[in-house]
């Protein structure tokens, strides 16, 4: 389904991605791991030509992403953002059906008003959120409206950039929980990038590990513990002495 | 050897902004003709740009109407010519100081508005977001905010025109005894119908520009709180220099010949 070879991206003198090689099948729940700064973030916003690549070619079902028509390719994704990244201007229901408003998705408003309190339903949020600004919510609810928003109009592959982080433990075990069940019960694709190990055990089909510009390992989740590399054992393990240089 | 490099550096440099600037702007007026258009950003743009401004517009079309009666009054009284109160005020606030002022105060209200909003989505993300649910940011942002601030101005201007006269008239009536009837009269004679015209076209023009300028500083900021300042900064400092060279060029088309 989406498959990345020989990738490069250099921002200035920083070469991020130096050859990442990376397959995701259809129906998988990919996570990527990795440290800060490893260009994970990278790696998903090239996917979705946000960044452009210096060298190499993403293609998802075999179409380069960066050709073609570009919004009936954009159509097929939806993104849960770090930050949620939730309009500060427009009331929680347009941000959940922002999509479903304009584009080649408009629905009439009343609907996409019905589909929106429906999605913010599924993510655990009552319908009376619906007309509070972003701004009014806590980081938890506004992660939550952000998971309503990527999945509002039914997308078949769905990312989600740093899902847990800043949230408390409990916050992110629900979260944790609902990319679990809406992936499952949506049948999409998912690739999840964080660097927390209780959402990759929760998240994740499979696992591939970012280091040094390159996918340094990848596998099955149930893999993971018995990688047999240096870098994923301490990686997972949160060791601060390894091949992985920890700067102090 | 150093100095002539760092001259070159910089004047390579200069250019590469006016480059960037240009795709931008050419980018942004290519989004005119090319749906789909979002009249809620649109109309939104209008009420924070126009009606929203005009409390502040007016009370600077006010103040200055009536201290430029004043400054008339007491230059002219050195060579007994008093009496052209109401035409240098009339002249003075349609070709020049309306148009400035109130370019300069929507640089400084909006351009600056526009710049830390855009900015802040930019770091925040939102700007991602937005092309992720296939929206053009520039069609979204850009558009609405330019060809508000574009087609409002004139307005705004003509507005501040009109209180600033109005504020000459009110100095020069009640406290330095003009007659109002003949007041009127001198600033309706004297005033022609380009020097209307020029006011309006260097409202447009400004406006024009205080949006651009907000929002290609704002879509170009730098990560975090820095970033933000930095080109809300950069944005009402750009505009105000190029509305004041842009306010040159127009009085000169106007008024050279």
């Amino acid at each position: 389904m989406i498959d990345l070879a020989s990738v490069h991206k250099s921002f200035g003198t920083n070469a991020v991605l130096r050859g990442v090689d990376l397959h995701v099948a259809k129906g998988e729940s990919m996570v990527v791991i990795g440290g800060s700064g490893t260009g994970k973030s990278v790696l998903i916003k090239s996917v979705l030509a946000l960044v452009q690549p210096d060298s190499g070619t993403i293609t998802v079902d075999g179409k380069d992403v960066n050709k073609g028509d570009r919004d009936a390719f954009l159509a097929r994704f939806g993104m849960l953002f770090q930050g949620a990244a939730l309009f500060d201007s427009l009331p929680v229901w347009q941000n959940v059906a922002f999509r479903l408003l304009r584009g080649s998705l408009k629905k009439p408003k009343d609907e996409a008003r019905d589909i929106a309190i429906e999605k913010l339903r599924r993510v655990g949020l009552t319908a009376d959120v619906a007309d509070r600004l972003p701004a009014e919510l806590s980081g938890g609810m506004q992660k939550r409206v952000g998971l309503a928003r990527a999945i509002a109009a039914e997308p078949e592959i769905i990312f989600f950039d740093e899902p847990t982080t800043g949230l408390d433990p409990i916050m992110a075990g629900v979260i944790n929980d609902l990319i679990r069940e809406i992936v499952t019960e949506m049948g999409a694709t998912a690739v999840t990038i964080t660097h927390d190990m209780t959402s990759v055990r929760a998240i994740a089909d499979k696992i591939a590990m970012l280091h040094a510009g390159k996918i340094r390992w990848t596998g099955p989740v149930g893999d993971m513990d018995a990688s047999g590399d240096p870098y994923v054992d301490q990686f997972i393990h949160g060791r601060a002495t390894g091949p992985i240089e920890a700067v102090r | 050897m150093t100095m002539l490099a760092s001259v070159g550096a910089g004047f390579l440099g200069l250019l590469a902004a006016i480059g960037r600037l240009a795709m931008f702007t050419g980018q942004t007026l290519s989004h005119l003709l090319r749906p789909p258009f979002y009249g809620r950003e649109f109309a939104n743009a209008l009420m924070q740009i126009g009606y929203f401004s005009l409390p502040v517009v007016g009370l600077t079309a006010f103040f200055t109407g009536g201290a430029l009666a004043l400054q008339i009054y007491s230059g002219g009284a050195r060579f007994s010519a008093e009496a052209v109160v109401p035409q240098i005020v009339a002249i003075g606030m349609v070709r020049e100081l309306g148009p400035v002022l109130v370019g300069l105060m929507i640089a400084a209200r909006v351009t600056s508005s526009i710049a830390a909003e855009i900015a802040t989505m930019k770091v925040t993300e939102q700007i991602d977001a937005l092309v992720t649910l296939s929206t053009h940011p520039m069609k979204y942002l850009t558009l609405p905010r330019v060809l508000a601030a574009t087609l409002v101005m004139p307005i705004l201007v003509a507005v501040g025109d009109i209180i600033g006269i109005y504020g000459g008239f009110l100095v020069s009536t009640e406290r330095l005894g003009f007659n109002a009837a003949a007041y009127l009269q001198n600033t309706a004679d004297f005033l022609t119908r380009l020097d209307i015209i020029s006011s309006l076209a260097k409202g447009a023009v400004f406006g024009f520009i205080a949006a651009l300028m907000g929002c290609y500083y704002g879509m170009n900021s730098d990560r975090g709180a820095m970033g933000v300042g930095r080109a809300t900064k950069s944005s009402v400092v750009a505009a105000a220099i190029l509305i004041l060279a842009a306010n040159f060029l127009l009085t000169e088309a106007f008024f050279s010949a």
